[in-house]
């Protein structure tokens, strides 16, 4: 992103060029040859909606003032979800969310996100700009700017419209030590809302699958909610961690095989919408193990609980934040459920495959 | 959810449970086989196990389509799905299963087969339509419950003659499994100890309750046709259990809300229209079954994917250490299995019943296993 396109239009001694065709017009693998017309493909889209300071330096690399104190974070996460629109989001807010979340999940504060977007030739303009458009309003929502990025464009029919990956930094805290392998016995398991919304709406909206709801996808940064919870429980919190692809279900069993801790759970106590409740008995599926891209668990000491859960639910994003369980000492390092019917079942990690590219 | 949730009224099932244990003789043992898959993942998921009493006790069937399909049958699909004329439209629980040499759909699909998951028989037939260039095969497995739906489709190619679309026919029949579990070596040798069925549940809304009477009148086994909901499993248990204490034996109805005892006569008539009964068919466990599943009829012969690709089905031996023939029979429980949570998981199947979530190895292990390493602290028998 080094090319300023108004300087390229106003210099006498380089050709004028027509605005990129935003209605009808399609990505061509010239957009991605390095040449003229991927400068304007990135003047015209993409410089606009990611705006910010870093970026307009135009350099191949943005150079950041170094945070003081505290540890850096860093996370990266690809995104080929399908389709790319999908109700409640796009791949594009998906992109920043997603990485977002990672880098909260260690309690950090996210400051930077870089995106790398590989496109498929053919791929209508205007959705293209729509997709960066929607990725520079997540950024500027959330406070967390895209300072550099990359764009490639690959023949048609060698990849699906468009791939995105983001890496993301932060900050984190001196004193704050959050970690997957903290869990101990007695610790509290928080859950901050309902569970399968992402999920179940991108099978809404999926071609052959189409079925109509009034749910909508979680995708949500919750770094507020983080600090919030931080706040409220500081060195109190163990763990913290978004149960995207595999769902509740799996995050509890990576808890639980690195803490080397068991889990047990109430069914009753974790909150399904009835609508994605409904669409997965029509499916088949188990709402533990359906992805979502607005929620987090958090393991914290029991003495602290209340207070962190009482933190969350005056927070947008935790208004339904619970205590769903608990850790347990078990060999065994099963999550358990207590089931609403009044018997006991594993929660286990979902075997095969649920629903490819969900994010 | 209206009228589902409703059946899975916890208050509730603790009071038939109460009941049940109240009612259930202490001086002996219920043994009752849940013929479906759907029971048995309905009693593992919701946990039923723990609140019947000890001495009741349930023994998972072989009402798993995708667990009695044979070996030899997979190693068809997967050929078929190897001719590169060829698009495989399957469901996806069978992706998974294993075929001989550890070959499954999944791999072939890897390897560049165009193997598609479908949700239903009609999404084959559009892949067929708009791709006329493409030979679909529609990979039909499943009870009387499916069949309707491969039938539908049966008739859509009709109309519309289609060239290019064509069924690989699996659809069986369950009374004769229940037949079968009945007659077996191991029955003849009194090692198949049941006191009764709780009989199927969507199967029966098609073929109604009428087709189970033999089980109650040659066999003397009470059988409760009983619906998939954990609170319907409850209820029919209780009513299995008041039957063998009243020394009665009859087909009992639990799941009036859907099922008659003529059943579905639309269904049967088009079922009728496009099948006809194989002599004999193999089913993994139960090895050759007489009348025991459907063909195409001659008149539709051109949709058959077995005439239309001359396919020629070779039995395929099971890894012998696997123990799903004798769990389908009813003889033997998942943790008897060697291979059981050892090689065998549902990540890495080596028998059909830990790749459905209604098979019994992979609903014991994913839903129920914490209770086998109980047992085994508590230093109880884990075989029954």
């Amino acid at each position: 992103m080094t090319i300023d396109i108004e300087q390229t239009n106003k210099t006498p001694s380089r050709p004028r060029h027509r605005k990129l065709d935003l209605k009808n017009g399609r990505v061509e693998l010239t957009h991605g040859a390095g040449g003229r017309a991927m400068a304007q493909l990135i003047a015209d889209i993409f410089a606009p909606a990611f705006d910010n300071a870093f970026l307009a330096q135009h350099n191949d690399q943005a150079a950041l003032p170094m945070p003081k104190g505290g540890r850096l974070v860093m996370t990266t996460d690809g995104y080929v979800v399908s389709p790319l629109f999908f109700p409640g989001g796009d791949i594009g807010s998906l992109a920043v969310h997603g990485t977002v979340n990672d880098i909260a999940m260690s309690g950090a504060t996210p400051l930077y996100l870089s995106a790398s977007w590989v496109i498929e030739e053919g791929f209508p303009l205007a959705d293209l700009d729509r997709l960066a458009r929607s990725m520079g309003e997540a950024s500027r929502a959330a406070g967390v700017p895209v300072v550099t990025g990359d764009t490639k464009v690959v023949e048609r029919g060698k990849a699906d419209g468009v791939f995105i990956t983001t890496a993301g930094v932060g900050v984190v805290a001196p004193g704050l030590d959050l970690s997957g392998d903290r869990a101990r016995p007695g610790d509290a398991v928080v859950l901050s809302g309902s569970i399968g919304d992402h999920g179940v709406a991108i099978m809404s909206s999926r071609e052959n699958l189409e079925f109509e709801t009034a749910i909508v996808s979680d995708s949500a940064a919750l770094h507020g909610l983080v600090a919030d919870m931080v706040a409220a429980a500081g060195p109190h919190l163990k763990l913290m961690r978004d149960p995207t692809r595999g769902g509740l279900a799996a995050t509890l069993n990576e808890v639980a095989d690195q803490s080397g801790v068991g889990i047990t759970i109430a069914e009753d106590a974790i909150p399904v919408k009835p609508e994605v409740a409904a669409a997965c008995e029509l499916l088949g599926l188990d709402p533990l193990n359906v992805a979502n891209e607005g929620k987090l668990i958090a393991v914290v000491e029991a003495s602290h609980a209340d207070a962190l859960v009482a933190a969350m639910r005056a927070h947008p994003l935790g208004r339904e934040a619970a205590v769903i369980g608990h850790a347990v000492a078990d060999e065994h390092r099963f999550v358990q459920m207590t089931t609403a019917f009044g018997g006991g079942r594993i929660v286990d990690w979902l075997a095969g495959e649920q629903l490819p590219r969900i994010c | 959810m209206k009228y589902v949730d409703e059946y899975r009224d916890g208050a509730l099932a603790r009071g038939i449970a109460a009941t049940i244990s109240a009612e259930a003789d202490p001086a002996r043992t219920y043994r009752f086989m849940e013929f479906c898959g759907g029971h048995t993942h309905a009693i593992a998921r919701y946990g039923l196990e723990d609140l019947l009493p000890a001495n009741v006790q349930m023994i998972h069937g072989p009402g798993c389509p995708v667990c009695v399909l044979p070996i030899g049958r997979m190693d068809d699909a997967i050929k078929l799905a190897e001719n590169p004329k060829i698009t495989l439209c399957t469901y996806g629980d069978l992706m998974r299963v294993p075929g001989s040499n550890g070959a499954s759909l999944q791999k072939a699909k890897a390897h560049g087969c165009d193997i598609r998951m479908v949700y239903s028989t009609l999404d084959a037939l559009a892949i067929a339509e708009a791709e006329p260039d493409r030979e679909v095969v529609f990979f039909a497995i499943g009870f009387e419950t499916t069949t309707p739906p491969t039938a539908v489709a049966l008739q859509i190619a009709a109309r519309k003659e289609l060239t290019n679309f064509s069924i690989f026919c699996n659809h069986v029949l369950t009374p004769s499994a229940i037949r079968a579990i009945m007659t077996s070596e191991e029955a003849k040798r009194g090692e198949v100890m049941l006191d009764g069925f709780v009989g199927p549940s969507h199967v029966s809304t098609v073929i109604g309750t009428d087709p189970y009477e033999f089980c109650s009148e040659e066999f003397g086994k009470p059988v409760v046709i009983a619906g998939f909901e954990p609170l319907d499993v409850m209820q029919s248990i209780l009513m299995l259990v008041r039957q063998v204490n009243d020394g009665r034996a009859v087909v009992e109805n639990q799941y009036i809300r859907a099922v008659t005892p003529e059943g579905n006569r639309k269904a049967q008539a088009l079922v009728e229209e496009f099948f006809e009964l194989r002599p004999s068919f193999e089913w993994r466990g139960l090895g050759q079954v007489p009348m025991s599943a459907l063909r195409l009829r001659q008149t539709f012969a051109h949709f058959d994917a077995e005439l239309k690709f001359g396919m020629v089905t070779v039995a395929a031996a099971d890894n012998p250490a696997c123990e799903c023939g004798a769990i389908l029979r009813g003889v033997k429980r998942p943790e008897d299995c060697k291979l059981f949570g050892t090689v065998c998981t549902p990540e890495n199947p080596m028998g059909s019943c830990m790749v459905s979530s209604e098979g019994s190895c992979a609903a014991h292990w994913t839903f129920g296993r914490f209770r086998t390493f109980a047992r085994a602290r508590s230093g109880e028998r884990r075989s029954a």
